[in-house]
């Protein structure tokens, strides 16, 4: 559905995208994952025909980006990084703007901004005025004007910034409603999002992919192993931090025990097994045969926000020249 | 065309939903009212002072108020003129609206044509306060009605030209303030293009000469409808028009 090939863009002095490929199948939902700055909003910009690309291809439907914006343009409905509102509209009056701008037409046009309004919770404030509705709302607003014509693409800039979390939860079920039958592109620095809401994500970094990937499969990747933390209670000098380790070392399937600083008198341990070995169930009855107390043993399994910052870091360890400090809030890139 | 109607009625919306469309009208009204009652004023006392010095000289209105007044209307409109069109690209800039219009299956030159269009709507509400006082000449007098329709022709070309080359200008930048003071800037140069040239009938001064807007605008407002002002005019808006197409298709690409 979308197919993105070598895309670069460059300005005058920086290097916003650098040949970046992706593609994404119909009816996906993929997650745009970066640091600010990392070029996520200029590929979506690409991708919606705002800005042309330096080089490479970029397709939404079949069709380019630069050949037929068109035809792109009318399969594409697209929520920047700042809802493109009007201040002075009512939320209705600028639904049916924008739906007839995206070439609903006037007979139509009612029906499609009441669903919009429906889908988006926005039937309490549809005759407010935009300039006078909370950030949630106009995010919301936002959301409505991207899905009005019924787009077979949806690309979304950031859709759930600024929302409270219940209004996150109402994004993200609107979001499933719509996958399926639409391709949904999401950009986000909020990991958490991409767990819920992504079938796929596609990390980049300082212009460039560092990875892509469903969500399990990055997280198994990257994971490996598994990774447990281990509490052992302590009575007085018993047991000793050494010999701890020593007993836990020598359980089948464990290729590294490090000792964590003791708390309350407990003595602290996480343990990382070999590959595909399922280490937790001897683990404590090593604990518990040796005549330890076991309170606390719990899967330390490495977070997307772990694979992000270890992706994302290691890139900057072989390109240093690239400024990868995170841009102020709200910066555009 | 659609589109172009559609981006028109919602300039006209946002003038309207503002204080600035009223806050135009009423500037206007305030400057353009006491003038007529001075000229139309003056114009009795002249009247009265012939006869009583028993010269019957013929007085003709079109001549003695309504041509200085929309002449004067044209000078206020260079005024006016960035305050309308100031905002026009430069608003939606800022706000991050333009993201909408350039990534709707709206052509360029649609949201161009239908901006200035709806700039040129509240342009000739504006235009329109003048009629209010007009029509007291003819309702008390009997001008004639085809040089004073040719005179608002000239005026509404002014206008549409200086608009073009104000929303040339506020696709430039972000800031309308910026977007303004350029544009009056424009408006003002191309009004005294005329007084540069003084006497000077050099090949220069004609050049010059023929692009201030002041000299086609006489013609109008004598009653003079001539082709090549038509298309002096003309030519000048579709210029702009052209530059700010150029401008938008450009500021993609720098961004």
């Amino acid at each position: 559905m979308i197919k993105v090939e070598g895309l670069t863009k460059r300005y005058a002095r920086t290097v916003a995208v650098d040949n970046i490929s992706f593609e994404v199948e119909k009816g996906q939902i993929v997650g745009f994952l970066g640091p600010n700055g990392a070029g996520k909003t200029t590929t979506m910009r690409i991708l919606t025909c705002f800005l042309p690309p330096t080089e490479g291809k970029a397709s939404v439907a079949g069709f380019d980006v630069q050949e037929h914006p068109m035809e792109v343009k009318r399969r594409i409905g697209y929520l920047p990084e700042t809802p493109p509102l009007y201040p002075e509209m009512g939320v209705a009056e600028f639904l049916h703007f924008a739906g007839r701008l995206k070439g609903i037409s006037s007979a139509d046009i009612k029906g499609r901004a009441d669903e919009a309004i429906g889908r988006c919770s926005l039937g309490d404030v549809r005759d407010k005025l935009i300039g006078k509705l909370s950030k949630g709302y106009r995010q919301r607003v936002g959301i409505a004007q991207a899905i009005i014509h019924n787009p077979p693409v949806l690309i979304l800039d950031e859709p759930t910034s600024g929302l409270d979390p219940k209004q996150i939860i109402e994004i993200r079920d609107l979001l499933h409603a719509l996958a399926g039958e639409h391709t949904i592109i999401l950009s986000t620095h909020i990991l958490s999002e991409v767990e819920h809401s992504c079938g796929r994500v596609v990390i980049i970094n300082a212009g460039k992919v560092v990875a892509t990937d469903t969500v399990d499969n990055l997280t198994n990747r990257l994971r490996g192993s598994e990774a447990v933390a281990v509490e052992i209670e302590a009575a007085g000098e018993h047991p000793a931090a050494g010999e701890a380790q020593q007993r836990l070392e020598q359980v089948q399937g464990v290729s590294r025990v490090v000792a964590k600083e003791p708390k309350d008198g407990r003595l602290r341990f996480e343990i990382e097994s070999l590959q595909g070995r399922h280490i937790r169930a001897d683990l404590a009855r090593a604990v518990v045969n040796s005549g330890w107390n076991l309170s606390e043993l719990s899967s330390v399994g490495m977070s997307l926000e772990e694979i992000f910052l270890q992706l994302t870091a290691s890139e900057q360890k072989t390109k240093p020249e690239i400024e990868t400090a995170p841009a102020p809030e709200g910066a555009q890139q | 065309m659609k589109n172009t109607l559609l981006i028109a009625g919602k300039e006209i919306k946002s003038y309207f939903a503002s204080p600035i469309a009223y806050f135009l009208m009423a500037f206007f009204a305030l400057i353009f009212g006491p003038t007529f009652y001075v000229s139309t004023r003056d114009m009795i006392r002249m009247g009265l002072q012939a006869q009583m010095m028993g010269q019957q000289q013929p007085m003709n209105i079109n001549d003695m108020i309504i041509r200085p007044l929309l002449g004067f209307a044209g000078t206020i409109s260079l005024f006016l003129i960035p305050m309308i069109s100031m905002r026009l690209f430069a608003e939606e800039k800022r706000s991050g609206t333009i993201e909408l219009l350039l990534t709707s299956p709206v052509r360029d030159i649609e949201i161009i044509l239908g901006k200035w269009l709806g700039a040129m709507a509240l342009f000739l509400c504006i235009l329109g306060m003048s009629m209010l006082n007009i029509a007291f000449l003819f309702m008390w007098g009997k001008p004639d009605v085809l040089p004073v329709l040719v005179a608002y022709l000239g005026l509404i070309l002014q206008g549409g030209c200086l608009l073009a080359i104000g929303e040339f200008v506020s696709t430039t930048t972000k800031n309308q303030i910026i977007a303004g003071g350029v544009t009056f800037f424009f408006c003002l140069l191309l009004y005294l293009l005329s007084y540069y040239i003084g006497y000077d009938t050099g090949v220069i001064a004609q050049v010059v000469g023929y692009l201030s807007i002041v000299t086609h605008l006489d013609n109008f407002s004598k009653g003079l409808l001539s082709l090549k002002d038509v298309i002096f005019y003309f030519s000048m808006i579709f210029l702009a028009l052209f530059m700010t197409a150029r401008s938008l298709e450009s500021s993609r690409w720098r961004a």
